[in-house]
Parts: C-alpha cells; structure tokens; sequence
C-alpha cells in the first residue's frame, strides 16, 4: 500500500517537473506572456525602496495643509530631510498615523485635543493636556498665535431677516435646514454636545464636506453650517457668525505636535516648530486661507512668502513646474496600478483555476471576491487604516482586492468555457493533470483571463484616484485639493491623466493581446466578428 | 488484447453498462455500435480511462487500468472523437506532436514520423502549418488521426470519428480509414450508429442495447443468424444504406 503510494507521489513529482521545464523552455522559445511579467516586476521592484525621514501631515482642510507646508518648508531650510504628507484625513487618523509613527508632525488645536482626542478625561490647562501627550510619547509646541474655534454661520441677509444674532436665537426657528461637516457632526466637541447645550431641537440636519459646505450656504440649499473663525469665506461670502453667548466651544489654539522621538532623530525640527510658537495671529491666518481658497495662490508659495515676510528665512521650495508634477503623479498613479494589478494576476488566476476544478469551492471562492468588490471604495479605504495606516500600503492592498473579482472570474468562465471533448482529447493523450492545464486549457482561456485583467486594470486606474485620500498619492492628490480649494483647473489636473492613462491601459491590453493570445484562437474571434 | 470483465458503470442511478463481459483481439477493429444511449460511447470512454467503472476491471495485455497506470496506458492508445478535439491555439502540427514534444523525441524522429502520418493520411505536410479553424471538417478529422497515431500506440479508439462529416467526406474518408487500419494491424475500436461503416470496417461487431451486449460476430452472422428480434429491426432500419454499400462492393 504505502509503496504503490509512493510510487504514485515519485510519479506525480517526476511528471510536475517536466512539465515545469517543458513550460519554461515554451516560454523561453516564444517569450511573449513571461515579458510582460518581467515589465510588471521591474515596475514593482523600482517602487519598494523607502529611505527613513521626517514626516510632516495634515489635514484636509486648507488651514492645516498651509501649516503642514510652513513646517515643512521650514524644516527642509533647518537642514531637515522632510517628506509632506497633505490632506490626509481627519483628526482620528492623524491621531492615530502619529501614534503608530507613520508620520512625526501635524498641526492640531487645543480644543480638539481637550475635546475630542482626549474626551471625557476633563482635561484643563496645558499642564494637563502635555501630561496627557507625554503618556503617549507626543509633544506639542506653544499655541502658533491664533485661536480657531467653531463657530455656526448663516448668510447675513437670512440672519437679518430672521433677525438671528446669536445660537439660542436658532432655537425658535426649528424649520432652519443645518449642513454640518461630517467630523463636526461626530465628534464630542462638535454638534452632539453643541445641540444638549443649547437645547436644539432643529430636525433638518445633514452632513456635507465641510469645503462645499460653503457653496451649499451661498446657493441657498443650507441656512445654518460649523466654521471655523479663521475661515476666509466668512468675509469673502458675507456671511454671519453666529454669537456663542452660552461660551459653548473651548478655545482652539494651533499648535504642532510632534513625536517625542524626534528630540534624537530630528532635534532642528523641533527647534524649527519652536520658531513658528506666536508668530501667527488670526488675521495672517485669515489673509494667507484667503489667498489660498479665494486667490488660488499655490500653497507653497503662500507658506515660503510667510516664512520670508515674519522670519526671514528664504525657504527653498520646490515649485514643481506643470509636467514635473504630472510626471511624478504618474509615477505614483502607475505605481499603485501595477503593483496591485500584478499582485491580483498572482493570487486571482490560480484562484479562478481552483474554482473551475472544485465547483463546490469554487462557489465559495467566487461568491467571496464578489463580496469584496461591492464594498465601496472609500470604506474599504477606510477599513485599511486601523490594519495598514496611512498610505502607498493601504491603497494597494486596497486595489489588489477590487482586482481580484474580474481576473478570478474570467479565469473562472474561460476554463469553464472549454468544450469537454477538447478537454478530454487532452487527457486522452495521457498528458498529466498539471500539463493538461498549462499546454492546453489555460492558452485556450487566455482571450478570457486576459480580458479580466484588462478591465481590472482600467478600474484600478480610475479607483486609485482614491488613494490621495489616505495618503498614497497619484492622480487623485490634485482632484482632492481642487476641490477643497474649489478649483476645476486643479480638479482636471488630476482628471484627464486619469482618463488618458486609463485609455492608454486600454489600448496597450489590446495590443498585448495581438501578442500573448494564440493565433488560433484570434482566428477564430475574426470569424466571429464577421 | 483488452478484456473487460463484469464491468457496470450507473449515471445518475440509471445504468449505462449492465455486468458486461468482452474481449477486443489484438492486431483486429471491433466496432461498438446500437442505438442512442445504448452505451457504446461510455463503453469507449471507460476504456480512454476518461471515466471509471463503478464495478469490475479492464485490463491491456493483462495489465489492470488503474489511477496510478493510466497515463503510461493512455500513451499506448490513440483517441479520436467526433469533430476532432483539436486545440484550437496550435497548428495541425503543434497539435500532432504536443505529446511527442513532452516526452522529448528528437527533432529528426518527429519529423520522419510526421512524414509517415502525412502519407499514410493522405494530408500533405504544409497543411499542418494551419491551424484548426482554417482546416476542413474532413482535414481536421485526419488531424485527430494523426495526433492518435503520433506516438505509435497498440490500441485505437475512435468515437464516431465520421459523425459530423458530409456523406461525400465520408465516404473518402471510410476508404482511407480501412486501408489504414489495415496497413497498421493495430487493436481498434470504433463507436458509430451506422451499420454499413459498421460492417465495412469492423472485423467484429458488438451490438450492444441498454448498456448490454445483445449479439458478437460479423456483420454477416449478425444478418444470417440473429440472436434476438431486436438485431433483425436495428439491421432492417437501416437496409436502404445497406444495399447502396452492397452495391459499391460489387460495382
């Protein structure tokens, strides 16, 4: 018994190992299928090196990227290696990416930490709070010189026809429709306890990006939206803050915090945040968000002006010209798109191999990447945080699940798809079961499999925008910033590489296909065309 | 010699083959033919090794068809089935000497052997440069016997090789597949429901009703002596065939 057994495993082994040769020496004579591959693993191996430095966030409200970009600039003119990581998220995951050493510096306010980051332990003074951060391995700099509390607004004309002058006015006008910022709407500090103090019983409230926000209360289709009082707006679209006579919200001082850890790694970093301590009072702050939402001035030339104007210090910033720019997104977009793609043709077609020889499994199988691809993008994004933080990472692995349904399944279908009689010929011939496989059925699926990467790999290329959210970069970081800055120019700079790259995937699939589906089988789809 | 003995196979709990005992001389065709669903084609499948008796055992020159042999076993038989089976992402060629190219022959013995097919077959060699799509239904089919015949197996099965072919293709191609079969003097077995390609190939003739064997014999002791009423109606069925055959054969 046992020595038949292992006469059938010798056999088996002998068999798999000469088809492995016979397949590479295949591949070697007609190479078309293996170079692809090899293009895909350069792409991959040229994106995996990653050198060690500071790492400045933000988020993604255009008051903290204009911070973020004058520590920055700062640092990288104190001799520090800086890498900025823009409009990330909000509080929670910059809390969270500081805490896991993902990034080292971000800008914050002292209300939100007192208020929502470290709620309900009734924190008060700045003793207190340090203490807290101390804990945790986080520092903070002194308040930056301006305080930017919450406010409510309305549009002046509404506030005066109302006659609406302060918060509790809002309580008898329960027909008002409220569009608060998703973050104000949760977090402790922000409507929750706003709404139990004042005793607002108002019920039309919806939740909207606090950047369009505005466009909603100047349009008419919101009456009431949170603030922040250094918001450029306010003055911009005549708006009228609404007085919090019950002195509801704390005090929200700016200030950086930073990662105790820098005291060794980067200590001129430190020295640079301290540099910044007082030096903005609310008006700079004011001016320099209206240059940027209302003057389109680029943001990093906003912060090196300020760093040159109040400190005197030329800040060598790299004003990345137009193709420059776009030659490095793409960099980033190709990156994840490739990556992920290469990853998914890995694990997606020997899946869709299993589900086509096992079909209990394969229901299993196909039902489960079916289930992954329906959840939406930006929840599968967000799902990846506590798992992969911030990032390149997250983004891939984020994009190698989406990949998986359509290479799995057209696997899947094209093996499935072979008439028995040519699958029988080929074990007839008394080819072993791996053979089998390799020589005949997965050539004669190829069209298919191929045709699943391909429209994974166009997907990918339009879902990666997504990845500017949690930091990867690529096409979507300029879509993400023209709309907070309300700029179409911005938004098609992200845009239209998006959708010519996805063109030019498409048409080089087309092409590889003339190369790596047989000449007998495109044959036969000409037939069928005519 | 193959000798299958008390040999059952059920699908779905209904039989294909009852207990069946038979013996197929080496060196000579035998063909299985009957009605549909009579079990003539699982017949040949079981002996492919395509599918497995559920009782009983086949044996090659006293060899037991098992798991662990069926690969070494299937590279002694040649396989041929209606409209070929050809892979359609290879040449006729690549088709003929995939396997011949996995165990490794020398270039000089595929091409002197692929020289003897081509004659013997009667397809001229450039034909294999195409692939199947571009090939005759007629074409495709010698390019099935070729790929059988590639590795110079003992045994031949063919499943209604000439099922899918208009009569003329047929026809030239029943001539052809005689001469063959007797320049060769392999083991062959062939499945068809025409009694006249029946009694013009086969040496032996199993007619076979409802996974049984009703009658064994020449297509001449199948017509003089009948072993039950069923063989008189199968053969009267298809007489006008028949005598067009019995006509040739005189002509």
């Amino acid at each position: 018994m046992t020595e038949r057994a292992t006469l059938g495993a010798s056999h088996f082994v002998g068999s798999a190992l000469r088809t492995v040769t016979f397949v590479i020496a295949e591949a070697v004579r007609s190479a078309d299928p293996t170079r692809i591959v090899l293009v895909f693993s350069l792409i991959v191996l040229s994106g995996c090196s990653r050198p060690s430095h500071v790492t400045v966030g933000s988020k993604v409200f255009t008051e903290s990227v204009l911070l973020g970009e004058i520590a920055t600039q700062l640092g990288t003119a104190s001799n520090v290696s800086v890498i900025y990581r823009r409009q990330l998220g909000g509080t929670r995951i910059l809390w969270d990416a500081l805490l896991k050493a993902e990034i080292d510096v971000y800008p914050e306010y002292t209300g939100t930490l007192t208020n929502e980051i470290f709620a309900g332990k009734g924190l008060q003074g700045e003793t207190a709070i340090r203490q807290a951060l101390a804990e945790r391995g986080i520092e903070m700099t002194h308040s930056l010189g301006f305080n930017d509390t919450y406010a409510l607004g309305m549009r002046e004309e509404t506030a005066r026809k109302l006659n609406i002058k302060t918060i509790s006015d809002l309580r008898s006008h329960p027909d008002l429709r409220l569009g608060f910022s998703s973050e104000f709407l949760d977090r402790g500090d922000g409507y929750p306890s706003l709404r139990d103090a004042y005793r607002l019983n108002l019920p039309h409230v919806t939740g909207l990006d606090h950047d369009l926000a505005y466009r909603a209360l100047v349009s008419g289709s919101i009456d009431v939206t949170d603030l922040y009082s250094t918001d450029a707006e306010i003055a911009e679209n005549h708006l009228r803050v609404l007085q919090d006579d019950l002195h509801h919200f704390p005090d929200y001082q700016a200030i950086f915090l930073y990662r105790s850890d820098l005291r060794h790694r980067a200590p001129q970093m430190i020295a640079a945040l301290a540099r910044l301590e007082g030096r903005i009072n609310e008006s700079a702050m004011i001016a320099m968000n209206a240059d940027a939402k209302i003057h389109k001035v680029p943001e990093a030339r906003i912060a090196s002006d300020f760093l040159s104007r109040k400190l005197g210090v030329s800040a060598i910033s790299d004003f990345q010209g137009f193709w420059s720019r776009l030659a490095s997104r793409t960099w980033e977009h190709l990156q994840l798109v490739s990556v992920s793609l290469l990853a998914a043709i890995l694990i997606a077609i020997p899946l869709g191999i299993i589900a086509a020889a096992y079909p209990r499994m394969g229901q299993i199988i196909l039902g489960g990447v079916a289930a992954i691809y329906t959840i939406p993008s930006l929840a599968l994004l967000v799902f990846m945080i506590p798992i992969l933080g911030i990032g390149w990472e997250p983004a891939v692995v984020a994009l190698f699940l989406y990949s998986l349904l359509p290479i799995a399944r057209n696997t899947y279908t094209g093996l499935h798809g072979i008439p028995s009689p040519v699958r029988e010929s080929a074990a007839a011939l008394g080819l072993p079961r791996l053979a089998q496989l390799v020589l005949v059925e997965l050539p004669l699926a190829s069209p298919a499999i191929l045709a699943g990467i391909q429209t994974s790999a166009v997907l990918n290329v339009g879902t990666a925008t997504l990845g500017a959210l949690i930091g990867a970069g690529g096409y979507g970081q300029p879509i993400l910033t023209g709309i907070r800055l309300d700029s179409h120019p911005m938004i098609l700079e992200g845009a239209i590489p998006a959708a010519v790259l996805a063109l030019v995937v498409q048409g080089g699939f087309e092409l590889a296909g003339r190369v790596a589906v047989p000449k007998g089988l495109r044959m036969r789809s000409r037939e069928n065309t005519n | 010699m193959i000798e299958l003995r008390g040999i059952s196979k059920t699908y779905d709990s209904a039989f294909a083959l009852k207990g069946l005992d038979l013996r197929f001389e080496s060196r000579r065709t035998t063909v299985l033919i009957g009605p549909s669903g009579c079990g003539k084609s699982t017949l040949l499948r079981l002996l492919a090794g395509l599918i497995h008796p559920d009782r009983g055992d086949i044996q090659f020159d006293g060899e037991r068809l098992t798991p662990e042999n069926l690969i070494p076993l299937r590279r002694r038989m040649g396989y041929v089935i209606q409209e070929g089976g050809l892979f359609a992402h290879l040449t006729a060629r690549g088709n003929i000497i995939l396997m011949a190219r996995f165990l490794r022959w020398p270039p000089d013995r595929i091409r002197s052997r692929l020289e003897e097919l081509s004659r013997l077959t009667r397809l001229p060699l450039p034909m294999l440069d195409r692939y199947p799509v571009e090939l005759s239904g007629g074409q495709r089919q010698r390019v099935s016997l070729m790929r059988g015949l590639m590795l110079d197996p003992q045994v031949l099965l063919l499943d209604e090789p000439l099922g899918a072919l208009d009569p003329m293709v047929r026809h030239d191609l029943q001539t052809d597949l005689k001469q063959i079969f007797g320049e060769l003097k392999k083991t062959v077995v062939l499945v068809t429901h025409d009694i006249a390609e029946a009694g013009f190939l086969g040496d032996q003739i199993v007619l076979l009703r409802e996974g049984k064997i009703v009658q064994c014999g020449a297509l001449i002791d199948l017509v003089d002596h009948p072993a039950e009423e069923f063989v008189v109606k199968f053969i009267n069925a298809q007489r006008g065939s028949l005598e067009i055959l019995g006509r040739n054969a005189n002509g």
